[in-house]
């Protein structure tokens, strides 16, 4: 394909001269034509380009995740069912203060969120104590009660983390959501930097950005630390849907990096409450199992009985202690969206002291006086269902119709605990290159935490683009996209 | 190596190599119709739809339409289109396995292919796929040897690479030395050429086209990669490889048809075998897909009782 310079393209200085601010804080712009200190030798780079240059390298990009098939799944499309994930070209840049003030607050909220989940289901302490109502723990839709009294493996729970953080127009990090369950997108944070690598070289060495390549062998070392007692060299496997997930690309990718088997279920046997997986050479045995299949559909003994992604048996070899899960199951009752609200609190139950990274305000639909502040004002407020994720089952409501709102009215006053509401932040805002020319658009940051011997979070995340004008919501099942992450080294 | 993963290897590399092989006889087919001949144009296209898909010959062959069915045809398990399609669906269940150059091969090949979007009638856009596999597979071949490990997911590659090429090789010496329809130089040309093997053949043996020599290079030549000996070999070196490594298992079935496999080609003399070359491909034929069972059952779709490891 040619890619011929479109004639409304400009050169990189007018295209900047263009970019418009609004109220929300924009990563690169002080004010126009002021950009940012870790943001200026970027500037510079974009200033002295020439027309069409950036679509070229925007091509070259394209062309490179093409062919190394890095490619999501679209539901419901039986033709070119895999497209490219759809990433902007320019990088996001973040201080090395700023990272260490996320890194202390993410390492202080994970340990504190799987503190609670071991007290969840072992002595419940904090529902004792009044601090998180029985009440909303029991009714998540993600507590299992199968899980009540079990010992997982070095008391970790929650073994791969991906938080979502959004900048407030203050400019500090605030937690928008744990994902606390499978959270997925490493992949294309680690390869989407290969990419950035190859088309800003220079600029990539001038600006010393930490690396984050070393993700795959502190995963797997993560995930061996989880083996039982006396497998001094345990079998790891990455337990995957098939290939017809959407995030199928990460779990090969994932696999082929740690150099580990990627297993479906039909390739799991447990006999005698052991996992083995079908080798060519026999059955062998299996220790731990990084599974990227909801807790629903790991075991049709025990959860969704109509499932064929899982095994028969899996979870009376867990509860024997004969192979480890990460994440454990269960781990939901803690990233539910009712519970979010209780976070700072929980924070300060187990580890005595204040929150590093704030949350964002949270009003508990099953509250009757916040609800019916809520409902009076649905247009100020986004609302959300507790148990979903992807960016499904939420109203934003200033972007939202009359209608709209009298639906979710109704939903909410129908099952008021399956709701919550926050004020509508207004997301930072980031240069993006779309259509030719430079525009901010809204972004938010996910880094990936790693909980092991000890927390590690490599520096760097997934930058989440909300690719149309004006739009918050960044999931890529919702038209979102990616950059890549540059944390500067001190 | 998980059992599944295995399988989709080998038939990644099957359906690469039927690809391949298709692209080799349309190509020389092709040519071969351009010239006036014994053979009419319908002859010739007969015998290149009954080496390619079998079974699906009987009726009448309309050579409008052969061109287009062997190359785009989605619902025809053989059309190159439809083999790349397969074969790059397994890689994609194995991405792990295979190299990322590998796959980004094979992602790319799919693409282009599939990109042409092939009307009938359309036998220059026919053509320029069929190259594009053409150019693809040798690529791909290197590539593959030179950017994996040449452990049990090779050797598995390797045996279907194998397997596959033994058969269609034996199914078009079939088509071509069919009894009583003695063929022309231009079309023992085209039997070398779908083998690649014409300059390798006049190499070896000069360019005198003798039907007993050319049954002899194509069948019983060890050092022609293209030749049925060279195929079986590489099965045989492949499977030993698979068995060493996997130490305790049950093997002796499969070494069993392999060794008599081998020998069928490794011990015998053209004269001895032309008059009824028939019979003697179709054992070939037999003998492979008993192997590919026995292989199966071995490796793949095992009872469990007694495959624990200790």
């Amino acid at each position: 394909m040619i890619i011929e310079t479109d004639s409304s393209d400009r050169g990189g200085a007018e295209t900047l001269r263009r970019y418009e601010l609004d109220g929300a804080y924009d990563e690169m712009f002080r004010a126009v034509d002021h950009p940012r200190k870790q943001y200026r030798l970027l500037h510079n780079l974009l200033l002295s380009l020439g027309p069409g240059e950036l679509r070229r390298s925007k091509h070259e990009a394209d062309q490179s995740f093409f062919n190394q098939g890095i490619t999501f799944t679209v539901y419901g499309n039986d033709k070119g069912t895999e497209r490219i994930f759809p990433h902007d070209l320019l990088p996001r840049i973040i201080t090395a203060a700023e990272w260490e003030r996320i890194e202390r607050g993410l390492t202080q909220r994970i340990t504190a969120l799987n503190l609670f989940l071991k007290d969840v289901y072992h002595e419940e302490k904090i529902i004792g104590d009044g601090v998180v109502p029985g009440k909303i723990v029991y009714t998540c839709k993600h507590y299992r009660r199968e899980m009540r009294g079990i010992k997982v493996p070095r008391d970790v729970y929650i073994t791969v983390v991906g938080t979502d953080l959004i900048r407030n127009p203050e400019g500090s990090f605030v937690v928008l959501e744990d994902n606390l369950r499978v959270p997925s997108g490493v992949s294309y944070m680690l390869t989407s930097r290969r990419v950035m690598k190859q088309i800003f070289p220079g600029l990539f060495q001038k600006c010393r950005v930490r690396p984050i390549e070393q993700y795959s062998q502190e995963l797997l070392s993560t995930l061996r630390f989880l083996a039982p007692e006396g497998r001094s060299e345990p079998t790891v496997v990455l337990l995957t849907p098939g290939a017809y997930n959407s995030a199928y690309f990460e779990h090969t990718y994932l696999a082929r990096q740690m150099g580990i088997e990627l297993v479906e279920g039909r390739d799991l046997v447990v006999h005698d409450n052991v996992v083995y997986m079908r080798t060519t050479f026999g059955l062998q045995r299996v220790d731990v199992i990084y599974r990227r299949i909801d807790d629903d559909y790991l075991d049709p003994l025990v959860f969704e009985r109509g499932s064929a992604l899982g095994a028969v048996g899996l979870f009376n070899a867990y509860r024997a202690g004969n192979v480890a899960f990460a994440n454990a199951l269960g781990t939901g009752v803690a990233d539910d969206k009712a519970i979010y609200a209780y976070v700072p609190k929980i924070i300060r139950y187990y580890l005595d002291q204040d929150p590093i990274l704030e949350s964002v305000e949270t009003l508990l639909m099953s509250n009757p006086a916040q609800r019916d502040h809520v409902c009076q004002r649905l247009e100020e407020y986004v609302v959300k269902a507790v148990g979903e994720s992807g960016g499904y089952g939420m109203l934003i409501g200033p972007h939202s119709t009359e209608q709209e709102r009298s639906e979710f009215r109704e939903k909410i006053n129908a099952q008021p605990r399956n709701y919550i509401a926050q004020p509508t932040i207004n997301l930072s805002t980031a240069p993006c290159f779309v259509d030719g020319t430079i525009e901010p658009r809204h972004v938010d940051l996910r880094p990936y935490v790693l909980y092991g011997e000890k927390i590690t979070i490599v520096p760097g995340g997934l930058t989440r683009v909300a690719l149309r004008k004006g739009s918050l919501v960044v999931n890529s099942s919702q038209g979102g996209g990616s950059k890549d992450t540059w944390v500067l080294q001190n | 190596m998980l059992s599944r993963v295995a399988d989709s290897l080998y038939w990644m590399s099957r359906y690469f190599e039927r690809a391949d092989n298709a692209s080799r006889v349309l190509k020389a087919t092709y040519g071969l119709i351009l010239n006036p001949a014994k053979f009419s144009t319908e002859e010739r296209w007969f015998r290149a739809v009954s080496s390619l898909a079998p079974g699906a010959a009987s009726s009448n062959v309309d050579p409008q339409r052969a061109l287009f069915l062997l190359v785009a045809d989605t619902e025809g398990a053989f059309s190159i289109v439809n083999c790349i399609s397969v074969a790059r669906e397994n890689a994609r269940q194995v991405r792990e396995e295979i190299s990322s150059e590998m796959w980004e091969h094979l992602n790319r090949l799919f693409h282009e292919v599939t990109g042409i979007e092939l009307q009938p009638n359309d036998d220059a856009g026919a053509m320029r796929a069929v190259s594009l596999v053409r150019e693809g597979s040798y690529r791909f071949s290197g590539i593959t040897a030179a950017t994996m490990n040449h452990d049990e997911a090779w050797h598995f590659i390797q045996l279907g690479k194998y397997i596959e090429r033994a058969c269609n090789l034996s199914v078009l010496l079939d088509a071509y030395f069919v009894v009583d329809k003695h063929a022309d130089d231009l079309d023992w040309v085209g039997l070398l050429s779908s083998c690649a093997a014409f300059e390798a053949y006049c190499k070896a043996c000069t360019a005198e086209l003798k039907p007993e020599r050319i049954a002899n290079f194509l069948l019983l030549k060890p050092e022609f990669p293209y030749s049925v000996r060279y195929s079986l070999d590489r099965m045989h070196e492949a499977l030993t490889s698979i068995s060493n490594l996997s130490l305790s298992r049950r093997t002796e079935k499969v070494e069993r048809l392999i060794g008599r496999l081998q020998s069928m080609v490794a011990y015998v003399q053209v004269g001895e075998i032309i008059a009824d070359l028939h019979k003697y491909l179709a054992a070939i034929i037999d003998q492979c897909r008993e192997l590919h069972a026995a292989v199966h059952e071995l490796y793949i779709e095992y009872p469990i009782e007694g495959a624990f490891q200790t």
